[in-house]
């Protein structure tokens, strides 16, 4: 039997041994973190920094305290706009392109091998093109040379062009479409490769159980096998819904019309990159991130809810 | 008991009527994925006559080479040569990816497999990281590569996207979920940790290797290089051929002709390594 003091110096002794045993560990974190750090971490932090200053960019940040953040929520009406914008384009975009995804994976999974490998690409497509959403721009087209138009009208469904993307009422709608048309990225593969990997004696076991049809294998075998692949797509769907910015900018104009595709990170772009306020995009930046952390991780407790993680 | 139907033998829970419809659907909006590039690609084969012409026509009436022609007579007459930017782009893209995958591999197995003091923590930051978006990170993240006199070299480039969040937490994922048991049968066998993780945990993990390449390929390849590189020697493709593209309406034949270019590395890579996942799948290791 030890004694207290015995028991004492040996917990104490083992968190630093464990960290030397584990110093192999660490050894191969080192190149991603130490990278990590500075050119993520350090931004971030200067960021925080910057939020609580009033920095032009071209003179030295001189401290306000949090003024920028009061003047945030009281002051600023835009903002409003902006967030709504944004809360709008996460609701729905968000959950639409994760379950189009989620939907969209395991309908190509039931087909043939060869199948499967061309639709894959097919879907997956968008999300790898860079700019080519511009050319949505050109489908879109406000005038009687858009496609869109000339399809619509020629058919007998409208009169006159519509503005799709100088109308206030309709820009947000084709942006929603074009983000939801390149959303299919990196969550998609993801999925795809979640559900070749369940293991496909459960599914087998689950048909002798008296599993009669496609939906209730997805939903009691497959869906809680692909837990890991199910938090990583939300997390990124989350973080995808809520920056949305080069879409907007390219398409709806910078500022659109009525500020009607406004979204908060076109609002961080225009204080920080046009109006030279970087003190004050910081600040929104702050919030905005503060937003998607606790979105993240309402997010995250459902998932592990549906799926055993 | 699955259903068979003379020769074709369908598995468990399938029929022929459900095939078909997840066929058609499938068809339909893979139509609607596909449109904007049946449409650049359409855009880079009319003459350019036929660009601005109204009733505007989707498809091309007669399709011609003269763009891509157009646009290799721009890229000779250029000050620097045309494939210096292509090589610049190309050594950018390859070393970036690889050192992201073996970076990122190396990171994601310690914090999948073992345990050990601010395991947890150091993961939970990387996942905070991904999350946190918006052009203000771009002005420090400036002033970090010019502190580290990184400016004006390819590394400026390649260095600040190889610790990306998303590969890490990808390939966490996806070796947390190799089995347990091949990995000790390796620590038994004398195994360090290095070797564990070269020769059993790597080939295990192809698929998110191959995701990982894709995306981090992508993602270089289509980059600018921003404000990191000012010297015209080590600027990327991507630059210059926007350049081209937003020249005006005289180029715009040559423009998609460009867009339709710069998309073909990366739909290769894909589709070459795509078989490879699915081929992998087909062979993975311990059973039940």
């Amino acid at each position: 039997m030890m004694s207290a003091s015995r028991k004492r110096q040996r917990r104490e002794w083992s968190l630093l041994s464990r960290i030397i045993r584990a110093r192999g560990c660490y050894a191969m974190l080192a190149p991603f973190y130490i990278l990590f750090f500075m050119f993520i971490i350090l931004p971030i932090l200067g960021a925080t920094f910057l939020s609580f200053t009033d920095f032009n960019m071209l003179e030295i940040p001189a401290f306000v305290g949090l003024e920028n953040y009061a003047r945030l929520f009281f002051d600023d009406d835009v903002f409003l706009i902006a967030a709504n914008n944004t809360f709008i384009f996460a609701v729905i975009t968000g959950p639409i392109s994760y379950f189009a995804c989620l939907i969209f994976a395991w309908l190509i999974n039931e087909l043939n091998p060869k199948l499967r490998a061309i639709l894959t690409f097919v879907f997956y497509a968008p999300s790898i093109s860079g700019m080519l959403f511009v050319m949505w721009g050109f489908i879109f087209s406000g005038d009687m040379y858009g496609y869109l138009n000339y399809f619509l009208m020629s058919l007998g469904f409208i009169n006159q062009p519509v503005q799709w993307l100088t109308n206030s009422e309709t820009v947000l709608g084709v942006v929603i479409v074009v983000q939801i048309w390149m959303s299919l990225g990196t969550s998609f593969l993801s999925f795809i490769a979640g559900l070749q990997n369940v293991d496909r004696q459960l599914y087998e076991a689950a048909a002798v159980d008296g599993v009669r049809n496609r939906l209730q294998e997805l939903l009691y075998v497959t869906l809680p096998s692909m837990g890991p692949q199910l938090l990583f797509g939300a997390v990124m769907q989350i973080g995808a819904a809520f920056s949305v910015s080069s879409i907007c900018m390219t398409l709806a104009g910078f500022p659109s019309t009525d500020n009607a595709a406004l979204t908060i990170v076109t609002h961080i772009y225009d204080y920080g990159n046009v109006r030279f306020e970087m003190g004050y995009a910081c600040a929104v930046s702050m919030v905005l991130f503060v937003l998607i952390l606790s979105v993240n991780h309402v997010i995250q407790r459902i998932i592990t809810r549906v799926a055993d993680v | 008991m699955p259903k068979q139907q003379g020769g074709r033998h369908l598995g468990v829970n399938r029929s022929l009527a459900g095939d078909i419809l997840v066929f058609a659907v499938l068809a339909c909006f893979g139509a609607f994925m596909l449109l904007p590039f049946i449409y650049a690609i359409a855009q880079s084969v009319k003459p350019i006559e036929e660009i601005f012409v109204f009733p505007p026509r989707f498809l091309a009436n007669h399709p011609t080479t003269e763009n891509y022609r157009m646009l290799s007579h721009l890229t000779d007459s250029l000050w620097i040569p045309f494939s210096r930017y292509a090589a610049n782009s190309i050594f950018v893209t390859v070393v970036g990816t690889l050192l992201n995958l073996i970076v990122a591999s190396m990171a994601a197995f310690p914090l999948a497999k073992y345990k050990f003091p601010g395991s947890g923590f150091l993961f939970n930051i990387v996942v905070m990281a991904l999350l946190f978006t918006g052009p203000v990170t771009a002005l420090p993240q400036y002033i970090v590569v010019a502190k580290t006199q990184l400016i004006n070299t390819p590394w400026a480039v390649i260095l600040p996207t190889v610790a990306l969040p998303l590969g890490l937490f990808l390939m966490k994922n996806f070796m947390t979920q190799i089995n347990d048991a091949m990995l000790e049968a390796a620590r038994i066998d004398g195994a360090g940790i290095f070797r564990v993780f070269v020769s059993i945990c790597m080939p295990l993990v192809k698929p998110a290797s191959f995701t990982l390449v894709i995306f981090s390929f992508q993602s270089l390849w289509n980059s600018t290089g921003g404000a990191y590189v000012y010297e015209e020697e080590l600027k990327l493709l991507p630059t210059i051929l926007n350049q081209i593209a937003t020249a005006g309406m005289s180029r715009v034949g040559p423009g998609a002709a460009a867009a339709v270019l710069m998309m073909i590395p990366s739909f290769l890579i894909f589709v070459l390594l795509q078989s490879r996942i699915i081929e992998t799948m087909a062979f993975s290791g311990i059973k039940g």
